[in-house]
């Protein structure tokens, strides 16, 4: 992980141009409100925010884009090498793809804050976005990118021995796992990319999946397939993870067959996929069967006028950085037009 | 800035401290250790009267996260009279942390 990619993202943000924003006729209040009503906030800061800034800001919309105080970058940042993401002919870190994107929409005036949302209002022509500070900025529009957050297993132990053992970050915490066997749950590529990564670390990690097959991609499955360290565990579902302190062990269920066996490991890597993070909005806005907030067709239109989603949270099936990226490209030209309309 | 405590000084500098004691276990690797980092800062700096705030290193102080068994950073724990009085994981904002941490604060 480049230490300067990671440093830089506190670098403070680009001053924004404030073109084109009016004064509102009743200010915006609380320590930090800035009382004008901008064009575009965009709520969340992974692929899908940070692109749509980009679009926005070259827009001349003056972008105003609240990243999070302690997870800016969304979930790149805890990634290690990216290599599927265009342009990258020898792969980037994720936090330093972050980093990038989210400085070359500064390069255009976006005003990134490393701030937290608290609630937002998004019905009527003029939205309320409020900071945990209590700070209320205005928008006509509203972007909300708030990505997705790690689905859990749901099973007995996972919640008390989380941090003893049962961990959701790879590259935070495999140095805790020198020379021990793991097991990493889940069958997609985070599920192999976190397996490879640990193999640096542990003496065996066990590759848990509860089907036959996998959604990792062709490449990802053949480098573990050959890994000495790495043994996958097919048809198995997680029924517990054991260990009075500390994770001991797992028990684990044949999905076929019922039968159930224990697997001694002294760590667990959950990677179950994620759930689309909508606890902002699913008050005001229409979700889908799937979780995620809906949208009109294959826009980024919700079911409020003037409020559009983009990346993960409108997404329950690709999921990737690209497909982010794309969709934030999206919001930010249905934000343009819709603007352009009133 | 918050201080930095190591295995050498943990027992003087946290389990016999007068005041409870934050300590953040973090590393230079670590993404979301890196993000809170400035948050802890800012509690050390903000109820200094109230409580110590440390920071411990576990790349270079294995001994004492080991001792308590910690396996995910960043891993944030509140020390009381030599006990473990709280423990969190994971980097979360000023205000959460506030919260979760309200009865030492006051």
């Amino acid at each position: 992980m480049s230490e300067n990619a990671l440093g830089s993202i506190f670098g403070g943000a680009a001053g924004s141009l404030n073109l084109g924003t009016t004064t509102a006729s009743e200010p915006a209040s609380g320590p930090n409100g800035d009382g004008t009503v901008h064009n575009v906030i965009i709520v969340g800061s992974g692929p899908a925010g940070y692109t749509a800034a980009i679009y926005t800001a070259r827009a001349n919309l003056s972008p105003l884009l609240f990243a999070s105080s302690i997870s800016p970058g969304g979930d790149l940042m805890t990634t290690t090498e990216v290599e599927n993401f265009p342009g990258f002919i020898e792969g980037i870190q994720g936090p330093e793809l972050m980093t990038n994107i989210g400085a070359q929409a500064e390069r255009f005036g976006a005003d990134i804050r490393y701030e937290d949302v608290a609630s937002v209002e998004l019905e009527g022509p003029v939205k309320k976005v409020v900071l945990t500070d209590g700070s209320v900025f205005l928008a006509k529009t509203v972007i909300v990118s708030t990505g997705s957050e790690y689905r859990k297993l749901g099973v007995d132990g996972e919640q008390r021995l989380s941090g003893h053992g049962v961990s959701w970050c790879a590259t935070c915490d495999g140095f805790f796992f020198k020379e021990k066997a793991l097991a990493v749950i889940g069958g997609g590529d985070s599920a192999f990319e976190e397996a490879l990564f640990l193999t640096s670390f542990a003496s065996k990690v066990y590759l848990v999946h509860r089907r036959d097959t996998f959604r990792a991609s062709d490449i990802m499955q053949k480098r573990a397939l050959a890994h000495e360290k790495i043994e996958i565990i097919l048809d198995s579902e997680v029924k517990t993870i054991n260990g009075e302190d500390k994770v001991s062990s797992l028990t684990l269920t044949n999905v076929k067959t019922g039968a159930e066996t224990q697997l001694e490991v002294e760590g667990v890597f959950v990677a179950i996929g994620s759930d689309p993070r909508t606890d902002l909005v699913k008050d005001q806005l229409e979700l889908s069967d799937a979780g995620t907030i809906a949208v009109q067709g294959r826009s980024s239109r919700t079911s409020i006028d003037g409020v559009f989603a983009a990346g993960d949270v409108i997404d329950p099936t690709y999921r990737q950085a690209i497909t982010a990226a794309g969709s934030g490209c999206v919001a930010a030209i249905d934000a343009q037009h819709y603007l352009e309309s009133l | 800035m918050a201080q930095q405590v190591t295995d050498a000084t943990f027992s003087d500098e946290v389990l016999r401290s007068d005041k409870p004691v934050i300590v953040d276990f973090w590393a230079e690797w670590c993404g979301p250790c890196r993000m809170v980092g400035p948050v802890i800062d800012q509690i050390g700096e903000e109820y200094g009267d109230k409580v110590k705030v440390l920071k411990l290193d576990v790349e270079n102080n294995p001994a004492t996260a080991m001792k308590y068994g910690i396996t995910s950073i960043p891993a944030i724990y509140v020390f009381k009279d030599g006990e473990v009085a709280k423990q969190t994981v994971g980097a979360k904002p000023k205000a959460a942390l506030e919260q979760e941490f309200a009865e030492f604060l006051k």
